[in-house]
């Protein structure tokens, strides 16, 4: 029978499947970190059992960790025992940590496909929703709450309802100055916060294989924002390219072996998706969200909707959503003065990135009256950037080169937005408070974040290219 | 996990959409390393102002409402798949939550912990909120055996699965479950 790529991959890892049960589903990889598993390390603890494949489990600390001073002591308390309390559990249950001052540290996102973890065809689960990013491999990869991370700890097995599937297509050519964040952008504006749920999505058509892997990254990152569990893209020789020669990626003979499986790990031409969208590269403009959740986003020239042509019921949330960003209906949102800038976050903290944002502030300066934070998703890039001496195009401009880690996209450790401030950033999530209390922020891909750092203002950057 | 029994209760309406996690429990609020106390937290920022002080105008600080039922607009608990969204609902003291449509995995992390999440069709998410408002003590009932909810004379059935609705009524969780097949996995280890 035809399947799609998600039963492939989901057929292969079905432990046991019941009529009137969840299938039991086996998980090679667990990542972790410190903020999602301190209570499933305690319930295994009350169990009194084992973390039942260590070797299959990687973590690091991210979330919670400062971006500056990484090699003192965590100032905060709370913050600094909680990341000594994953070293604590790391070392009591026997599992690998890439820690604060481990060359391999970073955002966990980052640092799976990074090291040659994430791999095709491979289940792989994170308490954090933007797992999801591993799908650009073309793996069944999802974000978990904490019972369940505590499930995968005691069995390494998960039981779950088998998802509906979703195929969505760009065709054609992306045009000057839009990349990957911006198709998400698009996709998620087009679809609704909610308009994924319940379905793993597999991105096709020649747009999303023109795509290099990181900004295939950036794609599957966002699945989660319009609600899907997970996104995913069939792999191909830049997938293979990309892979390849990575510290835990397979060698010699083994190589062979999975490439040879790997190739298999496509969707039939014949499958039946539940659910196909197709979209035009060519429609899609540098976006940028207005509102308070990442389906209220548009083309960057455009005037924001007005809540009038909202579905009723909608109505008064929207206009919530506006009064709490400090927008009126049908307004430009070109030329409005930015406060912050927030290049970082594990939907567009890597390499690639860092050079595209480098490639467009080399010579210039940023306004004087932004801060700008570029937060490197691991200590990998990190290290890359400082090789290709992109920090020094950074220092010149004014930019502020801060140590890996979530940061500013979440605010949890001290990188808070001010209230009321106004960021443009690199994130996946614009929710009210998200980066600080009553902080507000505008999602943009790097290239547009570059522009705002530059001109102090949200801007087209078609037209500064 | 406590039994989930049938309960009738009065409501908390919380007529917004798309409530993400971050409003339910603000991240700066998940540096504990326990599953107690979030419930002090729970909606933080829309219950109390920058210095702390409870925000009149909202509907967790009128003591015109209470009880053991969140009723909210669709799409609930979308966002970040921290459970501690669940774990503060929770610990605040709602068993249930109403909407006409939950975010996969915040569905989830209810049900593990004994939060049974109700989606209901539009048009009676409507009549609980428009019911409620109008007088604030009327009771709703929610019966997981029957898999109903009742307000004001209207009933509407909801959809669970088998398994997870054996799971809370009895109180077990997946890891009990998923612990008795250890053989099998053990099985397809091997197999591979």
């Amino acid at each position: 029978m035809a399947k799609t790529l998600v039963e492939k991959i989901w057929d292969a890892h079905v432990v046991k499947s019941e009529e009137g049960f969840p299938d039991i589903l086996y998980i090679d990889t667990h990542l972790i970190h410190e903020v999602t598993s301190p209570q499933a390390f305690d319930g295994l603890r009350k169990r009194g059992i084992p973390v039942f494949r260590p070797q299959q489990t990687v973590a690091t600390a991210d979330h919670n960790v400062p971006t500056l001073d990484q090699h003192l002591p965590i100032k905060e308390e709370l913050s600094r025992y909680q990341v000594d309390m994953l070293t604590k559990n790391c070392a009591e249950f026997g599992i690998n940590l890439y820690g604060l001052g481990h060359p391999y540290q970073g955002i966990v996102h980052v640092i799976g496909p990074e090291l040659g973890i994430t791999l095709p065809g491979k289940t792989m689960v994170c308490g954090d929703s933007h797992t999801s990013t591993h799908g650009a491999f073309g793996a069944i990869a999802f974000g978990i709450g904490t019972s369940q991370v505590e499930q995968v700890f005691a069995t390494q097995c998960l039981l779950l309802q088998k998802p509906k599937t979703m195929k969505i297509e760009v065709n054609g050519t992306l045009g000057k100055g839009v990349g990957a964040k911006d198709i998400i952008l698009y996709i998620i504006a087009k679809i609704s916060a909610a308009g994924g749920t319940g379905y793993f999505i597999e991105y096709a058509g020649s747009a999303i294989e023109s795509l290099s892997m990181e900004a295939r990254m950036t794609i599957c990152n966002m699945s989660i924002e319009m609600g899907a569990r997970g996104g995913l893209i069939a792999p191909d020789q830049i997938t293979f390219d990309y892979v390849e020669g990575r510290e835990f990626a397979p060698k010699g003979e083994e190589w062979d072996k999975s490439l040879a499986y790997w190739k298999t790990l496509y969707s039939d031409a014949d499958a039946v998706f539940d659910q196909v969208l197709t979209f035009d590269a060519a429609d899609i403009a540098p976006m940028i969200t207005y509102g308070t959740n990442p389906g209220m986003g548009m083309g960057i020239a455009e005037q924001i909707p007005a809540t009038a042509a909202q579905p009723e019921s909608e109505q008064p949330s929207y206009q919530k959503a506006l009064t709490y960003m400090g927008f009126q209906d049908n307004a430009g949102i070109l030329g409005k003065p930015v406060d912050y800038v927030f290049i970082g976050s594990c939907t567009n903290s890597r390499i690639e990135d860092l050079r595209e944002v480098a490639a467009f502030v080399k010579g210039k300066q940023k306004a004087p009256e932004v801060e700008v934070w570029i937060v490197p998703g691991s200590k990998q890039v990190e290290a890359q950037a400082k090789e290709e001496q992109l920090d020094k195009i950074f220092e010149e401009a004014g930019f502020q080169l801060r140590e890996p880690g979530c940061s500013a996209c979440l605010g949890m450790n001290e990188d808070k937005i001010p209230a009321g401030k106004y960021c443009v950033s690199t994130s996946n999530r614009n929710f009210e408070g998200r980066q600080g209390p009553n902080a507000r922020t505008l999602l943009v891909s790097p290239l547009t974040a570059a522009a705002a750092a530059v001109t102090g203002k949200i801007s087209d950057v078609r037209e500064l290219l | 996990m406590k039994k989930f029994e049938k309960l009738t209760s009065q409501v908390v309406p919380l007529p917004i959409e798309n409530i993400d996690t971050d409003q339910i429990i603000p991240a700066r609020f998940l540096k504990a390393t326990t599953r107690d106390g979030f419930g002090d937290n729970l909606f933080r920022d829309w219950r109390f102002d920058s210095n702390n002080q409870p925000k009149v105008d909202f509907v967790m600080n009128d003591s015109t409402y209470s009880g053991k039922v969140l009723v909210a607009g669709k799409n609930f608990g979308c966002g970040s798949s921290r459970e501690h969204a669940a774990w503060a609902i929770q610990d605040y003291g709602f068993d249930v939550v109403i909407s006409s449509f939950f975010a996969d995995i915040f569905k989830g992390n209810a049900l593990n912990n004994g939060v049974l999440p109700i989606q209901v069709t539009d048009e009676f998410l409507e009549f609980i909120f428009e019911t409620v408002l109008k007088n604030p003590t009327t009771q709703i009932v929610v019966d997981l055996e029957e898999q109903s909810v009742t307000i004001e004379g209207r009933t509407e059935s909801f959809e669970i699965n088998p398994y997870k609705k054996s799971c809370l009524i009895n109180g077990y969780d997946d890891i009990d479950f998923i612990l008795n097949q250890k053989e099998q996995i053990l099985t397809f280890e091997a197999s591979r």
